[in-house]
């Protein structure tokens, strides 16, 4: 530029000299960035974006059978239908067709074997998205269908899995259970979780004036769908630039299964030379796309007289649809958490991946940690009622203490004061025994109304458990108008990771957060980045961002203690800083001050770069699949949760009356949103066990395929009583950002304690002798039904008892 | 033609065909995209909007409805607020400023439907200034779902929105506003017919809706649209022949009369609350659990009876309470008991050009007793499992005039008669109930579906009755205190 912009208004300038701190810098409780435009409507997402007239729309055409053989596709009335513009097969795809993100099996269009119900057999473009959807049924398609295989237990014990069993061992369980005095078996059913993001899968794909694609797309992992895009079109990667502003919402449905809708629409962007878009209706996205993995769990343990566990056995079975998508990892996450807070003992822990001929189960806030925590959390309510102690107690009496304190992997648990600390200030807060006691009084009074009362803790490992996963990148520029730009490679899906971001870089060049500012995250900005995903993003493009900042605040430091006050002996090197909208030199009186915009602005003329690219790897991980030991995690995010439930013992119905809640997040970086990150994964969890029931025919289709039949948490689902807290004075042990804790995924288990609750509640009705199975979700059917198993053991129980008295 | 304003600015839109949307008119048409698709079936409230219309006193009253489900010719002679017409300039609207200081947005894309929904209830909350309560909360936001805050910074917006400085939106300066909106309406008085393609016709009186009908037989009748329009958006289909009721002014009306209330078909559920409040608290309570707000503001009794849909909320209500239906037509007026109407699955004792003038809802007598009890997957916004209705008086110490109705448990709604014989005439005896139970359990055979299993029917069905015999033997015996209803389903 020949002249620079006059930044006499500059704020921090006007504002020189007053007493006042850089606002919304990290650890502030700032509204998230795009919140404004959020209640105004203009905050933009796929959908809305202004495409050129010509646009042509994407409708699927999908499988109606879940296995068999596609014998016949024929589509010439689809082609002839009004407005179809295109339509395409696996026969017209030029590079790779299948696209597996991480282990083949994902066949971007069937080719022969059919493998569920909505996969896709072709793609219809039109003039427009009804056109598109009603050419789809003038497909004929004839299909040589095969029995389905939908029920992993009996999947596993075929041996038909997607990737192979792997098995975690630590000491000789089998000795353990031998002479433990007491051994519990049982099982458990956990279902799966429907993402219900409330934006649908959309991508729209614009192609360039080469070979390339210009691509945006709802999605957590740009730079995986600029490669699978890039290899379906057989050109290099940087002929695909994806772009990524903000999803409506992702929770890991997006990781993966983002990618198919992109590459078909590059594809069909490619051949029409039109800008194409694509966005499934909510029935489709439902049929179409994986879920959290339903879990088959079985546990052998043994314990003491104390209810502390020894030892023993436990096998938890993934339900991985039809392909291996994220699963191996999804399942090894399951097993890192079969032991949640506690220590197990000598144990051993297999985890299967079941094939199934339903879509591929994918990443789900949680991935798998949470299915491996129910098996546990089960056997502490199953110990209890067996030992004669409140669950509680129990639970409280394996917690990982000094002793034991290593995991069945070999991790070491590091803040286990922490641990201790958490459950007994949330015992205390909430009240717990004296709310016990007057429940067991209530329950005694009340026949057919029951109240429970759980406090489930949760530890949940932090890192990728793929190592190489754990690397950021980001860009920092500064204009010479003191405005700065942060890119990284996180996406934002309203878990407020940009808002965090800038608050680092804002705190790190001592700016007030409204100069930061963030744009779409784009793989020509910082490439080959990660997926936003296992609670990672502030963590890792956090650190990333807080490098740049560092390199630009060092870099500028250099130069302002060559460039000002040279008649001076120009300014003290040591101690700079960058504060309030300020470069500051020296202390006290004397200290020298450079406004930001002065510094930045003098920065340019002297010809030294503005702009930094900072990178970010996780130290200290590893974990060795042949010996199952290692530390597979940087370290652990703790909380717990105590849920107090009625039940309606007639119908099965219940409310959640109150809930207390307290969770680690080390430091927080933002306290509003880490609440919202807590708050909002409590809910979640809960639904997930209890009214988010997904449903299949005997013929494998989904029924429960939109909001009628599929019900997430509502408003009247909010505890009326619901009192949530950051754990205070813990930071991280390890040297995260500022010592935060990861909060995407932790809080999603606390949901664990309503589900506990209802246990404790049915176990009312056996005068708290037995805890009845309860699989997930615990509908009002499922506790109907397990008030009415118990009720006609006791019955029975009963009559046995008076019949022996008789004879007595 | 579609003349309506948007946003305080008059629109008028052509060449719409009559199954669009207000939704696809927003987004496709008009470039305003604020206003989200989630479900395009009215279950989630991503795409609430407000609609403004007339009221008796020629102001402007706004109610929340979902835009993918509302057709678009329903717009005509109507404001349509959208989450772009709420803030002035920079200054937001107190339901926008309320979530961005209560962090009530995340991902933001159920948040323009939250803001509207707010926004409704900051109208009604300016008018009639009332205390926020639970339910009343539950009532204004249980038809927006979102998916990341679990909904406490929304509640917390709710209840503070109240104390913000009230920003009035742009448009809210044109004083004739209200009366520019209802001269649109007057035009389409004189022209009913609204589509240039196919029809949308708008009748105004009932004279004219049976001559559409002597001549359009197989038109299909639209008021609501929140079944109908599913048709369109979840099976594509083409419904280019239509007849809207919702402006018919006979088909509007609550007449009341010594033995009851005639309740015209275009009722919506939202009007019948008030009537049901003070005369079926019973009923009153399941229509709080009934669909949501959104739904209740535009479905209407008279389409619930129509749709006949085995696990539809109100008829197993009516059939206990002896409703009846006045059938209308080019052939003239029939009245016929409800429980006549429903002949077996989805079908109808209505001719094709027939239609529901008014339901019939008798005065509850004296000694009467009503209880409703629905059983769903979750409380608010949910389609039943089972539906029981019960109605009976208590004289000497036996059960007269028993009245067991239920929805869900058969391929319409319908009455168990036999039970209701085991229990007619008896004290509200364990072996007078355990015979009804019995004949229940004989006379009924669920079936299973994604809503719960056939067994889970017929228990819940069974413990319904248990829990009405438990509520006669609590009212005849004051030491008892046991609960057997959880609070939020008491009434």
């Amino acid at each position: 530029m020949r002249t620079l912009t006059d930044i006499s208004q500059d704020s921090s300038r006007t504002r020189r000299g007053v007493d006042r701190q850089a606002s919304g810098g990290a650890g502030a409780a700032h509204p998230h960035e795009s919140a404004i435009k959020h209640v105004t409507g203009r905050a933009s997402y796929i959908d809305d974006i202004v495409a050129p007239a010509d646009a042509v729309h994407i409708a699927l055409g999908l499988s109606p059978v879940a296995h068999g053989r596609l014998t016949r596709l024929d589509l010439e009335k689809v082609k002839a239908a009004p407005g179809v513009v295109d339509v395409i097969t696996i026969v017209d795809v030029p590079g790779h067709t299948d696209i597996g993100p991480v282990f083949p099996g994902d066949p971007i269009f069937v080719d022969d074997e059919i493998s569920y119900v909505g996969q896709c057999l072709f793609a219809v473009a039109a003039e427009s998205h009804k056109a598109a959807r009603l050419a789809v049924k003038q497909a004929i398609v004839e299909i040589d269908e095969q029995p389905a295989s939908l029920d992993p237990v009996a999947a596993a014990e075929r041996g038909e899995f997607v990737r192979p069993t792997h098995v975690q061992e630590s000491g000789d369980w089998q000795q353990v259970l031998d002479g433990a005095p007491h051994v519990l078996e049982r099982e458990q059913f956990v279902g799966g979780q429907e993402h219900f993001y409330l934006e649908g899968q959309a991508c729209l794909v614009t192609p360039t004036e080469d070979e390339g694609v210009v691509v945006y797309t709802s999605n957590q992992h740009p730079s995986e769908t600029q490669k699978l895009v890039a290899e379906v079109l057989n050109i290099p990667f940087h002929a695909v630039t994806v772009e990524m502003r903000r999803m409506g919402g992702g929770f890991g449905g997006k990781e993966t299964q983002a990618s198919p809708w992109a590459c078909i629409a590059a594809i069909i962007a490619r051949r029409t030379g039109r800008t194409t878009r694509i966005r499934l209706p909510r029935a489709e996205d439902m049929r179409v796309t994986g879920k959290r993995h339903p879990f088959h769990n079985r546990y052998r343990l043994g314990f003491d007289d104390q209810g502390i566990l020894l030892g023993g056995d436990i096998t938890v079975i993934g339900d991985c649809g039809y392909s291996p998508d994220l699963s191996e990892a999804i399942v090894d996450r399951a097993m890192f958490h079969a032991d949640n807070a506690y220590s197990l003992g000598q144990v051993r822990v297999t985890g299967h991946r079941a094939k199934t001929h339903t879509a591929s189960n994918t990443a789900f806030r949680g991935f798998g940690g949470p299915q491996g925590m129910m098996i546990i959390e089960a056997a502490m309510d199953d110990i209890a009622r067996q030992v004669g102690e409140d669950p509680l107690t129990v639970r409280k009496r394996n917690l990982y203490r000094a002793g034991r304190d290593v995991t069945h992997y070999g991790q070491k648990v590091e803040q286990l004061e922490l641990l201790h600390d958490i459950v007994m200030q949330l015992e205390a807060k909430s009240d717990y025994w004296a709310r016990r006691r007057a429940i067991t009084e209530f329950n005694a009074n009340s026949p057919i109304i029951k109240k429970g009362l759980a406090l489930t803790p949760v530890k949940f490992g932090i890192s990728f458990t793929a190592k190489h996963l754990n690397q950021a990148g980001a860009l920092l520029h500064v204009y010479t108008d003191g405005s700065v730009m942060i890119n990284h490679g996180g996406t934002e899906m309203g878990q407020g990771l940009h808002t965090k971001v800038c608050q680092v870089v804002a705190r790190e060049l001592g700016l007030d957060l409204e100069r930061v500012r963030i744009t779409a995250t784009r793989t020509d900005k910082v490439p080959n980045t990660s997926p936003t995903a296992a609670s990672s993003g502030a963590d890792l493009n956090g650190q990333a961002a807080r490098d740049a900042a560092t390199q630009i605040r060092e870099r500028l430091f250099d130069f302002a203690a060559a460039h000002f006050f040279k008649d001076q002996g120009g300014l003290d090197r040591e101690g700079m800083r960058l504060e309030n909208g300020e470069l500051v030199a020296g202390e006290g009186e004397s200290a020298h001050r450079i406004p930001w915009g002065e510094l930045v602005q003098a920065a340019y003329m002297s010809r030294i770069s503005l702009s930094a690219k900072g990178f970010y790897s996780t130290p200290l991980i590893h974990y060795d699949r042949q010996t199952a030991k290692g530390r597979p995690f940087y370290y652990y995010a703790h909380g717990a949760a105590v849920s107090e439930v009625s039940v309606d013992t007639l119908s099965g119905e219940y409310q959640v009356t109150r809930v207390d809640i307290l969770h680690d997040v080390g430091d927080s970086l933002n306290p509003a949103i880490d609440i919202g990150q807590v708050e909002g994964g409590f809910i979640q969890g809960m639904g997930w066990l209890t009214s988010e029931e997904l449903k299949w025919n005997e013929a494998g289709r989904l029924v429960s395929d939109g909001p009628a039949t599929y019900k997430i948490p509502t408003f009247g689902d909010l505890p009326p009583v619901f009192n949530v807290e950051l754990m205070q004075g813990h930071p991280n042990s390890q040297a995260s950002i500022y010592r935060s804790k990861a909060v995407g995924e932790p809080p999603f288990m606390l949901g664990m304690s309503v589900w506990s609750a209802l246990r404790d509640a049915l176990s009312s009705l056996t005068g708290y002798r037995e805890c009845p199975r309860l699989d997930t979700p615990a509908t009002p059917e499922r506790v109907l039904m397990a008030a009415e198993a118990l009720r006609r053991r006791q019955a029975t129980a009963t009559a046995v008892e008076e019949t022996s008295d008789d004879l007595a | 033609m579609i003349d309506f304003y948007l946003n305080g600015k008059r629109r008028q839109c052509t060449d719409v065909s009559p199954d669009t949307s207000v939704l696809e008119l927003l987004r496709t048409q008009l470039g305003h995209t604020g206003t989200k698709e989630g479900c395009a079936s009215g279950d989630c409230g991503a795409c609430t909007v407000a609609i403004g219309e007339p009221d008796d006193n020629g102001e402007l009253r706004y109610h929340n409805a979902n835009a993918c489900i509302t057709p678009a010719h329903q717009l005509h002679g109507c404001h349509l607020v959208t989450v772009e017409g709420l803030s002035r300039g920079d200054a937001l609207h107190p339901a926008q400023a309320a979530m961005v200081e209560c962090h009530g947005s995340q991902c933001g894309f159920c948040t323009p439907g939250i803001v509207m929904s707010l926004f409704t209830l900051h109208e009604a909350q300016r008018r009639h200034p009332a205390p926020l309560t639970q339910e009343s909360l539950e009532a204004a936001l249980g038809g927006n779902l979102c998916r990341c805050t679990g909904y406490r910074p929304i509640r917390d917006a709710a209840l503070s929105m109240g104390t913000y400085p009230d920003t009035h939106p742009t448009w809210a300066d044109d004083p004739d506003l209200a009366i520019n909106v209802a001269k649109l309406r007057e035009s389409a008085s004189t022209t009913p017919e609204l589509a240039a393609q196919g029809h949308f016709t708008a009748p105004r009186d009932l004279a004219t809706l049976r001559e559409l009908k002597r001549q359009r037989p197989h038109a299909r009748l639209v008021a609501g649209a929140t079944d109908l329009w599913l048709e369109a958006t979840q099976q594509l289909k083409v419904l280019d022949d239509l007849i809207d009721v919702r402006q018919v002014a006979e088909l509007n009306a609550i007449e009341e009369t010594p033995q009851g209330w005639w309740i015209g078909a275009a009722v919506t559920y939202s009007r019948l609350e008030p009537l049901l409040e003070a005369h079926y608290p019973a009923f009153a309570h399941l229509m709080h659990r009934f669909a949501s707000s959104q739904i209740r503001n535009r479905g209407t009794l008279g389409g619930n009876v129509a749709n006949a849909s085995p696990i539809g909320d109100t008829p197993p209500v009516l059939l206990a309470l002896d409703a009846r239906l006045s059938l209308d037509g080019p052939d003239g007026e029939r009245e016929l008991p409800l429980a006549e109407f429903f002949l077996d699955y989805k079908k109808t004792a209505l001719k094709d050009n027939e239609f529901i003038r008014a339901i019939f809802l008798p005065r509850l007598a004296d000694g009467q007793n009503l209880k409703v009890w629905k059983l769903s997957k979750r409380r608010e916004d949910d389609i039943s499992a089972v539906l029981a209705a019960f109605a009976w008086r208590l004289e000497d110490g036996v059960m007269r005039d028993v009245h067991l109705a239920f929805g869900g448990m058969a391929a319409i709604p319908r009455r168990a008669s036999r039970a209701e014989q085991a229990l007619e005439g008896q004290p509200p005896s364990v072996a007078a109930f355990d015979a009804a139970k019995r004949a229940l359990h004989d006379e009924f055979q669920p079936m299973t579906d994604v809503r719960g299993a056939a067994e889970y029917r017929q228990v819940t069905a069974s413990n319904m009755l248990e829990r009405l015999r438990l509520i006669l033997v609590a009212a005849s015996n004051k030491n008892s205190h046991a609960e057997v209803t959880l609070d939020a389903y008491a009434h």
